[in-house]
């Protein structure tokens, strides 16, 4: 390959020189607890080099934490309206279900990103000033609030599906013999519908939860300093690309393993005896 | 603050955000075409005999629907000139970097498709002494594809919506025009307006056609 290039793994173990020298050196695996251990002997040789300029390893630390918090939050959200939205979208009330359809059709039908950019640009324009004001001027960190709000509703669209789906694959005989034997509407929901209905969804609920941090990366434009977003920061100051975006990837395939591990645990332990296990991949 | 909504705005930049347009357009394409093609050969390969084969593709799928496509993007847009040792342009990194990340997810439904024909089908097929390769050819393919198209088209649709981010590299699509116009008349409110309308409008109908679809296409 006729291509120019210095290999140099080290600038994603750069540290702040402060902080590498009180880290004791020490060895061990790359995993996500032993790499700071490793960068803090590996900092004591690298960091005089001009290359590192920057705490780069601290930046990569720092967006994995912000691309996991701005996503639990968003699946908060994402869990709360979505399951309200798909029980909307099953109940009787035309109107109500109306509603619900329109919901999960606006969030489907426009991209993520034109999505932040309505909530951090064009929401606090539309709303009256005093609210306006506060959320450009007032509210600390607007950017990742925003991300954190634009990221659940846009998955809660997809949560409603989920439900709606969950709900509606169980036989109607179910709903009729609960209303027979004296249960109002929400009782039923809360007893019968919905404990079966949450077991069913777990696996298509657990790719969307991955989806949630692949998206959270869409958060970089409009100023959320995730993790992709400082791994660009780092390739265009050190223009190390091939090692830090590995890095990345890694993190973010890291991720869904861990995601996906955790879900199946739960979704073995909510298993409901007597039914064919679901996703069996 | 922002005064009165100016509707003119959109209409005197028309012309800029068609040009944004038919670049979306131009990406949708050719990562459809490109994913399709490309997406197929990953799924003979997953369903393979050959374990060697069958691991790589897997593994290849599991690489792209694990990591962002951002983060994809700006894999192609800083690496594909330094592997290449020249620019190349934005555009065809960013048209790389979508065939090979749609490749990934086309490769699963196309999966799903050739696993609903049933075995005895391709026993037919070998038993009137056609190859694997003229069985899959004439008899899985065509059926696979017919069951699905309106996943395939729902999944163009996602597609359409993922272009918008090539504005992290600055490509001019529909998305990035808007915001060119928006930033230089100081219009913010009404172009990303419009842009969503936009967006809605026609994912909207392209929903609508998937609905038709998979009541005409119901075997």
């Amino acid at each position: 390959m006729a291509m120019k290039y210095n290999w140099d793994w080290s600038v994603v173990l750069c540290r702040a020189p402060e902080q590498a020298a009180a880290v004791t050196g020490g060895s061990g695996a790359q995993l996500p607890g032993g790499v700071s251990a490793l960068a803090g002997g590996a900092a004591q040789t690298f960091d005089t080099g001009a290359h590192c300029a920057q705490p780069y390893f601290d930046w990569i630390v720092s967006g994995l934490g912000w691309t996991v918090v701005v996503s639990i939050f968003a699946w908060m959200i994402a869990f709360t309206v979505g399951s309200v939205v798909g029980v909307a979208r099953t109940l009787d009330q035309p109107w109500v279900r109306r509603g619900a359809t329109a919901y999960v059709e606006l969030f489907r039908n426009v991209p993520l990103l034109v999505q932040m950019f309505l909530w951090f640009f064009v929401v606090p324009e539309l709303l009256p000033k005093e609210t306006g004001h506060f959320l450009k001027r007032q509210l600390p960190l607007p950017e990742y609030w925003t991300a954190i709000v634009c990221l659940g509703f846009y998955h809660a669209s997809r949560t409603a599906e989920q439900v709606r789906a969950g709900i509606e694959s169980i036989p109607r005989g179910q709903t009729y013999a609960a209303l027979a034997m004296g249960l109002t509407t929400p009782q039923v929901y809360r007893y019968v519908l919905l404990p079966v209905s949450y077991r069913i969804i777990i696996p298509p609920l657990t790719s969307d939860f991955m989806g949630i941090f692949k998206n959270s990366s869409v958060g970089l434009t409009i100023g959320v300093l995730e993790l992709t977003a400082q791994s660009r920061q780092i390739a265009e100051y050190t223009f190390n690309i091939f090692e830090v975006f590995t890095v990345t990837t890694v993190l973010y395939m890291l991720i869904t393993l861990i995601v996906s591990t955790i879900m199946r645990f739960v979704e073995k332990r909510l298993h409901i005896p007597g039914t064919i296990a679901l996703g069996g991949n | 603050m922002f005064g009165a909504f100016d509707y003119q705005v959109v209409i005197r930049n028309l012309h800029l955000l068609w040009d944004g347009m038919q670049i979306t357009f131009l990406l949708t394409g050719v990562a459809i075409v490109g994913g399709i093609l490309f997406g197929t050969i990953l799924a003979l390969m997953r369903l393979s005999r050959f374990m060697v084969l069958s691991f790589l593709a897997g593994r290849y799928v599991d690489a792209f629907r694990s990591t962002p496509l951002i983060l994809v993007i700006f894999w192609f847009y800083f690496a594909v000139p330094i592997v290449v040792g020249r620019p190349i342009g934005d555009l065809y990194s960013v048209l790389i970097a979508f065939t090979l990340f749609e490749a990934a997810y086309y490769s699963e439904i196309i999966r799903a498709g050739i696993q609903s024909i049933r075995m005895p089908q391709i026993h037919a097929g070998l038993a009137l002494g056609l190859t694997r390769w003229q069985t899959t050819k004439t008899i899985v393919l065509p059926q696979a594809f017919r069951n699905m198209v309106p996943v395939l088209l729902t999944q163009a649709i996602v597609l359409f919506q993922d272009t918008s981010l090539v504005y992290v590299v600055g490509l001019k699509d529909f998305l990035t025009a808007a915001d060119l116009v928006a930033a230089r008349d100081n219009r913010v409110v009404e172009l990303y307006l419009f842009t969503a309308v936009v967006y809605f409008i026609l994912c909207w109908l392209g929903s609508l056609l998937v609905r038709r679809l998979q009541r005409q296409y119901a075997i």
